[in-house]
């Protein structure tokens, strides 16, 4: 068997196109995730019996499933739930890209929850006490006290696990999305390149997370109190 | 100022708090001393209403605190508090610490936060350090902050929890230089400290606890030269012995 990599350079731009879909999906699954798994977070935290039974039960669930499960129940159960709510029950074409960004918030959100809710615990309850004792009210309190302090000290794992979803965004091949993975495959098969693509997809998936996990690394040593300025 | 009548507290069926009663008028500085376990941090925090009661009732100014208040804003923005472990916020500089409660509990202005901030630091012997972060000063000078954190919002009332327990020896008296010039201004204060010299020539009265209970009220000379109890008499002849 040959290898031949200047069958790679023509098919750069599509490659690209996928590596661009790959970090989108990563992009909305950190923000959408982390807004929603904050709220979780919080829900689970919170006195209120109900928001905190409804919050732990949805982190619980997620977590207990593959995510391959998920992107199937969205992309198959999605159309119907929605068709049954608005269009007297046929199921109304959700577009692949929408499923994915839906899946990957909903999934994410339950692991993002648990290190935001790490991070609250970490926070002494003098600090909580503190924010009483100022009459902040709790939202205020939240938002401009609390809640920066436990994102820089869950910052380091918040970021690996962001690596992580960026490695899972490969699957979204089950629903043949075109993220980077998938436009490799496609042109493996179309070309019968098969080594060439997935070699050039493994290193390009590793220079990512290679580079991320040693910016880490770094950030680690520098988010001590007091070290800077 | 504050009355505490008939308060009582239990965490299960361990009773910290049993009966406690005490006047506090305008312009007094009060001492609560006592054997650790006493129940003198938890009587403070009631003050505030950091920690509930189970029974009575707590009058600072015109708010009443009895079991099941909940809404505790206007409270809160009466009274200031300084802990024992200062509790400034590791992630805002000094002048953030001494602004974020004004801007966003009394809606002040930014630029009038600021300079309410830097004249409090001023005062606290801390205008060099406003852009620093706490980590990056001594534990006095972090209670300093923490003391002008609690000073922004005017109170009426300052609670200290045992403000100088957690610093070193040469800091202690740097924080009660700034509780003295604070009483000598005519702050009403209640304080919960192992420092008898600040008790005996700052406060005007002492309350005595022991096992929850408020032992012996006295005017701080009368309790250091003449204490009624005998548990104060022991007290004292443990503490002062060296």
């Amino acid at each position: 068997m040959n290898v031949d990599l200047s069958a790679i350079t023509s098919v750069v731009p599509f490659l690209l196109s996928g590596l661009l879909f790959t970090i989108q999906i990563t992009l909305v699954g950190v923000a959408g995730g982390i807004v929603f798994g904050s709220g979780l977070a919080v829900a689970r935290l919170s006195n209120n019996r109900l928001l905190s039974a409804f919050a732990t039960a949805y982190i619980n669930v997620m977590r207990s499933i593959p995510l391959i499960m998920v992107i199937f129940w969205v992309f198959f159960l999605v159309p119907w739930a929605i068709g049954w709510l608005t269009n007297g029950g046929r199921p109304v074409a959700v577009g692949a890209s929408l499923t994915i960004y839906v899946t990957f918030v909903l999934f994410e959100a339950a692991y993002y929850a648990e290190i935001v809710r790490a991070g609250f615990r970490s926070i002494s309850a003098g600090q909580y006490a503190a924010c009483e004792a100022l009459g902040l009210s709790k939202l205020n309190a939240y938002i401009y006290i609390l809640f920066p302090q436990a994102i820089r000290n869950v910052l380091p794992i918040l970021l690996t696990q962001t690596i992580i979803l960026f490695q899972d965004t490969s699957l979204v091949y089950v629903i043949s999305a075109t993220d980077l993975l998938g436009a490799a495959t496609k042109i493996a098969q179309r070309d019968g390149r098969l080594v060439e693509m997935y070699l050039i997809v493994g290193v390009i998936y590793f220079l990512f997370c290679y580079a991320a996990s040693q910016f880490v690394k770094r950030l680690q040593g520098r988010l001590a109190y007091g070290v800077r300025g | 100022m504050i009355s505490i009548s008939h308060v009582s507290k239990s965490y299960g069926t361990f009773q910290v708090l049993k009966d406690c009663n005490a006047e506090v008028a305008r312009g007094e500085v009060v001492v609560i001393c006592g054997p650790s376990g006493s129940g003198k941090s938890t009587l403070i925090k009631t003050v505030n209403g950091l920690e509930t009661i189970d029974a009575g009732e707590i009058k600072v100014g015109d708010f009443r605190l009895a079991p099941g208040v909940t809404h505790m804003a206007a409270l809160r923005r009466s009274v200031g508090m300084v802990f024992q472990s200062f509790e400034l916020f590791p992630h805002l500089t000094v002048l953030s610490n001494v602004t974020i409660a004004q801007t966003k509990v009394l809606k002040r202005p930014k630029a009038a936060a600021e300079e309410k901030a830097r004249s409090l630091l001023t005062r606290v012997g801390l205008s060099t350090h406003i852009t620093k972060y706490p980590a990056q000063l001594s534990g006095g000078q972090q209670q300093r902050v923490a003391i002008a954190r609690a000073l922004a919002l005017d109170p009426e009332v300052m609670l200290f929890d045992e403000p100088t327990s957690a610093l070193d020896p040469e800091m202690v008296n740097e924080v009660l230089d700034v509780m003295t010039s604070l009483a000598k201004q005519g702050m009403t204060m209640i304080c919960v400290t192992h420092e008898m010299g600040f008790a005996r020539n700052v406060a005007n009265r002492v309350l005595f606890m022991d096992g929850g209970e408020i032992v012996e009220t006295a005017e701080a000379a009368k309790f250091f030269n003449a204490p009624a109890s005998e548990r104060a008499k022991a007290f004292l002849a443990r503490i002062l012995k060296h």
